[in-house]
């Protein structure tokens, strides 16, 4: 069995610019953070990221790699509102395609099963049809001739997800209370990526949980790497809780263009190592 | 009046508001997400009169009992992770209740984002799942601020569909003045009942639009001696619920 064990550059580096980008995850939880704060180092631009939004929409944004975004929401949880993506939005720098959450899964399923639509009768009466004009209604062609809406598939080029473990050949568990739709995101994509807190063996899986905890299998997965504490700040149970002070310091610094360029100096920019030893630095000092 | 009705708070005049939302709902999951007293609302009506309502500990956990705000769940009946909510959507067995930015007269809210769509002044939320909560489950909103920002002519975004637009059911607003539901023949907001302390000049100030106001309204029931201990007691010992109404 080969490994599909990569570095974070290596990941980064088989992306391009213009792609479409799944990330999963949900809100400020479980977030590739490693993998997107490598990706605002880097010269890719001009994505279509596709998530239920956190922190990494934000910082997306506020590296300037996002075209469009296509999303239900975007929200630190804790701490309602995300700076960044709030200015993008305001300013008119990216574009939007915004779904409920419920017709976003249908979207994740349709990919994830190769079908172009799956119907469904929520979008119906809101804005939301009249915000995306793409979207099509059906009928049903059954006795109830019930109009729904056809949600397309939200296919992507490539995806990137954060697990618990994950072993070399590419199989991925969660151990937290969610899976979010990292399945279905890894299986809508033409490559996925997964980035983990830990490396194991094929067989340590059952020593961390049960066997309903594999989530993604191997047969999705293009490469692996190892991230300790990658999902920070967002919440990565039961390996850590969302960094709610560091998520604070973040919010206050992305609201104010001063404190951005002192946070995005201190922070973000270097790579991974570097931004692990200037968290560890802060937390000494804030203690 | 007794002594313990007498220091009855807003918040808690609110919370059993919102716990009376869920009266004659059954076996079904109240999600109360808009906020603690919601929240404590539904634990409340769990508590008392709504013992086979389903609740969660604000995660993806079903408890097995009502649990205290905060809390997580010490026995675990069943689990909910955010697709199942999503699912669970779509089949209905469900009472959602939302915290509006916007909401006008037929019960149209938004929670995307002020301004024009293509180019906001304020972004928001998103509309997360407004559009299926309210097409298709019973909806309620809680406002805990009632302000004609809120309660407004018109929303920037339909995020949530009100009665004019397909909604399955919107039941009632309850905000911290008062509480507010659409049993008019055209389903336009009306005014149920103003919490003690509350008049009716007060609640229309407040509000952006011409709100129905029946002949007699009534004041908004205070929680019982149960209910109270139940709230101060057990289910929010912190008293959460005071920082979000303050009295």
């Amino acid at each position: 069995m080969s490994s599909k064990v990569l570095s974070i550059e290596k990941v980064v580096g088989s992306l391009e610019s213009g792609m479409t980008l799944g990330i999963g995850g949900w809100g400020s939880r479980r977030k590739p953070m490693a993998l997107v704060r490598a990706i605002c180092l880097s010269p890719i631009t001009d994505l279509t990221v596709v998530t239920y939004g956190g922190p990494d929409v934000g910082l997306l944004c506020a590296a300037g790699k996002v075209r469009r975004l296509v999303t239900a929401f975007v929200t630190m949880d804790s701490i309602p509102l995300e700076p960044h993506f709030r200015q993008a939005r305001q300013s008119g720098t990216i574009e939007l395609t915004e779904y409920d959450e419920g017709m976003f899964m249908f979207g994740l399923y349709a990919a994830a099963h190769r079908l172009p639509f799956l119907p469904t009768p929520v979008g119906l009466g809101s804005d939301v049809l009249r915000n995306n004009p793409e979207l099509k209604t059906i009928r049903s062609p059954y006795e109830d001739r019930r109009e729904l809406v056809a949600v397309p598939a939200l296919t992507m080029d490539a995806a990137l997800v954060h697990m618990n473990r994950a072993d070399a050949r590419g199989n991925a568990q969660y151990l937290g209370p969610d899976p979010y739709m990292d399945d279905l995101f890894a299986k809508a994509a033409d490559r996925t990526y997964v980035s983990c807190e830990r490396l194991v063996d094929t067989e340590d899986f059952a020593k961390e949980g049960p066997v309903q905890s594999l989530l993604i299998s191997r047969a999705h997965v293009t490469g692996v790497v190892e991230t300790p504490n990658g999902a920070h700040f967002t919440d990565c149970a039961p390996d850590f809780g969302r960094d709610e002070k560091f998520q604070k310091l973040y919010a206050q610094s992305a609201a104010d263009p001063e404190k951005w360029a002192e946070f995005s100096d201190r922070f973000l920019s270097g790579d991974e190592a570097a931004y692990q030893d200037a968290v560890r630095v802060w937390r000494e000092e804030n203690r | 009046m007794n002594a313990a009705t007498h220091t009855v708070t807003r918040a808690e005049v609110c919370a059993a508001a919102c716990a009376d939302l869920f009266r004659g709902d059954g076996e079904i999951v109240a999600a109360a997400v808009a906020g603690f007293v919601p929240m404590l609302g539904s634990r409340l009506a769990r508590s008392t009169f709504a013992p086979d309502l389903l609740t969660t500990d604000g995660g993806p956990a079903l408890s097995g009992e009502p649990v205290p705000l905060g809390a997580s769940a010490a026995t675990v009946e069943g689990w909910l992770p955010f697709r199942d909510h999503l699912w669970l959507v779509l089949n209905g067995r469900r009472h959602v209740v939302m915290g509006p930015s916007q909401i006008d007269a037929h019960g149209n809210t938004n929670i995307s984002c002020i301004g024009e769509w293509e180019r906001p002044t304020r972004q928001l939320l998103g509309v997360r799942g407004g559009p299926g909560n309210t097409l298709l489950n019973p909806t309620s909103y809680w406002v805990p601020k009632h302000s004609t920002r809120v309660f407004t002519e018109k929303v920037d975004m339909v995020s949530g569909v009100g009665w004019d637009r397909g909604a399955h059911e919107i039941r009632r607003v309850v905000s911290n003045l008062a509480v507010l539901d659409f049993d008019t023949p055209d389903r336009r907001m009306r005014l149920r009942s103003v919490h003690p302390g509350v008049s009716v000049a007060d609640v229309a100030a407040a509000t952006g639009f011409e709100l129905i106001v029946p002949d007699e309204v009534p004041e908004t029931r205070l929680p019982d001696a149960g209910e109270l201990r139940i709230m101060r007691e057990e289910l929010d010992p912190k008293g959460l619920r005071e920082r979000e109404v303050p009295s």
